[in-house]
């Protein structure tokens, strides 16, 4: 959560097939790429970058259980202690007929989670201000930012990226709040790897 | 790198003309961006007018009770949940086509699933007013949510198919809105990054929620919609299942029948994918769309309609039988006597069911017809009307003769504030869906960027040279390499 101002070394890429080579040559370079933002998603990105998986499906799993187990139990209780209706001499533990809830409220909680889990990770929220680095990230540019050290020569970074294919490239300074570079400890740098990409 | 665009030349096009993505953003956007035509104030005041009869229908009901509306002795549903499931039925396509598609990896809804899934939720909304309205007093509509409560140890019944509904509706109406929204996300972003004005970019920015492309952000959001895609597939077959445990569990003649859950969900599919082409025929004409919503888009959706609408056939036919070979008097009379005789009081509705669902349908298996625009849209409009009479004949053919001739109901009309209620949830769903089409991007903009390079027009000419490529030199290379 390390606050404060930072710069970046920005470059536009405006297509993906130069964008993934110049991935791959910024990281063996060195650098430490903060983020690549992107108009859509693109597969394959995220391993080229070196981010670890979600595990979002796993946090949905557990919420989705938590739905079962609550549907179960709470209608277990009323129908069997609080409140038991004798309907024609059946067993008032009537499994059968609470499936359709259950099933319900398995999903109902599973989705409520995740969505809420996804939008607490990424630090989405109405009236949240972020940095932008560029405003066709959005529409048609792969904008890639470089998050520069106090040894890092900007105008060699912006060369590079210039000579790896970038079509503009700039220096930005933002302040990175508590929803900028969460996650780039996980990325592991490129001449740590053993193998290799 | 050029073979992983690579794409079959004999599937068709999903996005015709020379496209590139910026072109794909001006598009889509700039509707957004322009005044509102003529048309479409025309189109939402009308809609607007509708929804206000349908509040005052409402506030007659309300005030003077449900004997505001033509329900008799043995009719103690009439319209009002004949609309409640048709509209139920309706809302199905959507999720249809932004979840089961989504599993089974069909590039082409992404022309379509976005104003679909709009679609669903304003049709639940819709649905949802029918139920609750009919409960009479309805200032005490939160009874049916089952919470610890001062009336003594009172709970809701949970073995009842009605709490079912309650659960089913709702939390497929929430599922849905959520799918939509995170779905929405990036494309609001889009706006937001384009907008001139400052108001523009204060309330895109505050409904886009921050989003800024980041690679993680796309990667945690392609995780979540694969598995809310997952959550909804079996949510959306439960929901119209449950709608038909409604029935099903009852022991009234003509709803006593195991097949109803199958055919109830075909037949949601059915008209909800008809409502969809009503809805798009006219969406890509209004924002000349057409290059994104494609006579291929239509074919596909007609090859749906053709499908469902036959398994609807088959259950009509399967039911039929049953009746007959199932030795149950009553079952049989109500098949024989209260549907299938054209001579009997409500047997005019049976024909027209029959043939609106079961044998019109069938034309869609000529290419020509199922290509052709304005057959198509006539008949989504026949499919609608017949899935409608669907749901009346099940509802009225049965209830209107009950085990007792004396108590057998005269003929059944519907009041005028009974219309006035249906014709208000149209005036409710199109009024949503005219600020819909205003306010927001009609077609999933980054789903349709990421197909863009494999089934765009002008790539698709290039695929030709890949084709001549060496695809095991390809894997080594570039395959192998890239893990």
């Amino acid at each position: 959560m390390a606050g404060g101002i930072k710069k970046f070394v920005v470059g536009c890429f405006d297509d993906e097939a130069v964008l993934f080579p110049a991935v791959k040559s910024v990281r063996r370079a060195g650098y430490k790429i903060h983020d690549v933002y992107t108009p859509f998603p693109i597969h394959g990105l995220d391993h080229a970058m070196g981010i670890r998986e979600t595990s979002l499906h796993t946090a949905g799993f557990i919420y989705g259980i938590t739905g079962t187990a609550t549907a179960l139990t709470c209608i277990t209780w009323i129908f069997t202690k609080d409140w038991p209706l004798n309907i024609g001499g059946k067993p008032y533990f009537a499994l059968p007929a609470w499936i359709p809830i259950t099933f319900e409220l398995t999903v109902l909680f599973a989705a409520v989670g995740m969505v809420l889990t996804f939008c607490y990770l990424c630090q989405l929220s109405p009236f949240v201000k972020k940095h932008h680095f560029h405003l066709r990230a959005t529409d048609d540019l792969f904008v890639m930012a470089i998050e520069c050290t106090n040894k890092t020569n900007d105008e060699e970074v912006q060369a590079f990226l210039q000579k790896a294919g970038a079509v503009e490239v700039n220096v930005q300074v933002a302040e990175t709040g508590w929803w900028l570079g969460r996650y780039d400890r996980e990325q592991k740098l490129y001449r740590n790897l053993e193998k290799g990409y | 790198m050029s073979l992983l665009k690579y794409e079959s030349q004999i599937r068709e096009p999903l996005v015709n003309g020379n496209k590139n993505y910026h072109q794909v953003t001006e598009d889509i956007i700039s509707p957004i961006e322009m005044k509102p035509t003529r048309l479409w104030y025309i189109g939402f005041y009308i809609s607007v007018a509708l929804l206000l009869f349908g509040v005052y229908s409402i506030y007659r009901e309300v005030t003077y009770g449900v004997g505001q509306w033509n329900l008799n002795k043995t009719i103690g549903w009439g319209w009002d949940i004949t609309n409640f499931v048709w509209w139920v039925g309706i809302g199905h396509a959507g999720t249809l086509i932004s979840a089961i598609l989504l599993l089974f990896r069909q590039g082409w809804r992404t022309g379509v699933n976005r104003a679909a899934e709009a679609m669903t939720i304003f049709a639940v909304m819709c649905a949802g007013q029918f139920p609750i309205w009919h409960m009479g007093r309805v200032w005490l509509a939160f009874f049916i949510m089952p919470y610890p409560n001062s009336r003594g140890p009172v709970w809701v019944n949970f073995n009842s198919p009605l709490l079912w509904d309650v659960f089913a509706i709702s939390t497929y109406f929430t599922v849905s809105l959520l799918f939509w929204y995170s779905g929405l996300l990036p494309d609001l972003a889009t706006v937001r990054d384009r907008a001139k004005t400052k108001l523009r970019k204060l309330l895109y920015g505050v409904a886009s929620f921050g989003w800024t492309g980041s690679t993680k952000h796309w990667q945690r959001h392609e995780s979540l919609s694969l598995v809310l895609a997952g959550l909804a597939t079996p949510l959306v077959l439960s929901v119209h299942t449950i709608v038909s445990f409604d029935f099903a569990t009852s022991v009234v003649p003509g709803w006593h029948t195991t097949i109803f859950p199958p055919y109830f969900v075909a037949g949601a599919i059915f008209s909800g994918f008809a409502m969809v082409q009503s809805l798009m025929i006219v969406l890509r004409k209004v924002f000349g769309l057409q290059d994104y919503i494609t006579l291929g888009h239509i074919e596909a959706m007609n090859k749906v309609i053709v499908l469902t609408g036959s398994i609807v056939g088959i259950a009509y036919i399967t039911e039929l039988f049953i009746a007959w070979y199932g030795q149950n008097p009553y079952e049989w009379y109500a098949f024989k006597e209260n549907r299938a005789n054209l001579f009997s009081p409500y047997g005019w509705s049976y024909y027209l069911m029959m043939f609106c669902n079961v044998v019109s349908p069938q034309m869609f298996w000529f290419k020509k017809l199922r290509r052709n625009i304005g057959f198509t849209f006539f008949m989504s409009i026949i499919v609608n009307i017949g899935m409608w009479y669907e749901r009346f004949v099940i509802i009225v053919t049965s209830t209107y003769r009950d085990y007792l001739p004396s108590s057998w109901s005269t003929y059944y009309t519907p009041s005028i504030y009974e219309i006035g209620f249906y014709l208000g949830t149209f005036g409710l769903f199109f009024t949503c869906f005219f600020l819909f089409a205003k306010y927001f991007p009609v077609i999933a903009l980054a789903e349709i960027k990421s197909v863009l390079k494999t089934s765009g027009e002008n790539y698709k000419r290039k695929m030709t040279d890949i084709e001549k490529e060496d695809a095991d030199k390809f894997y080594i290379e570039e395959v192998e390499h890239a893990h």
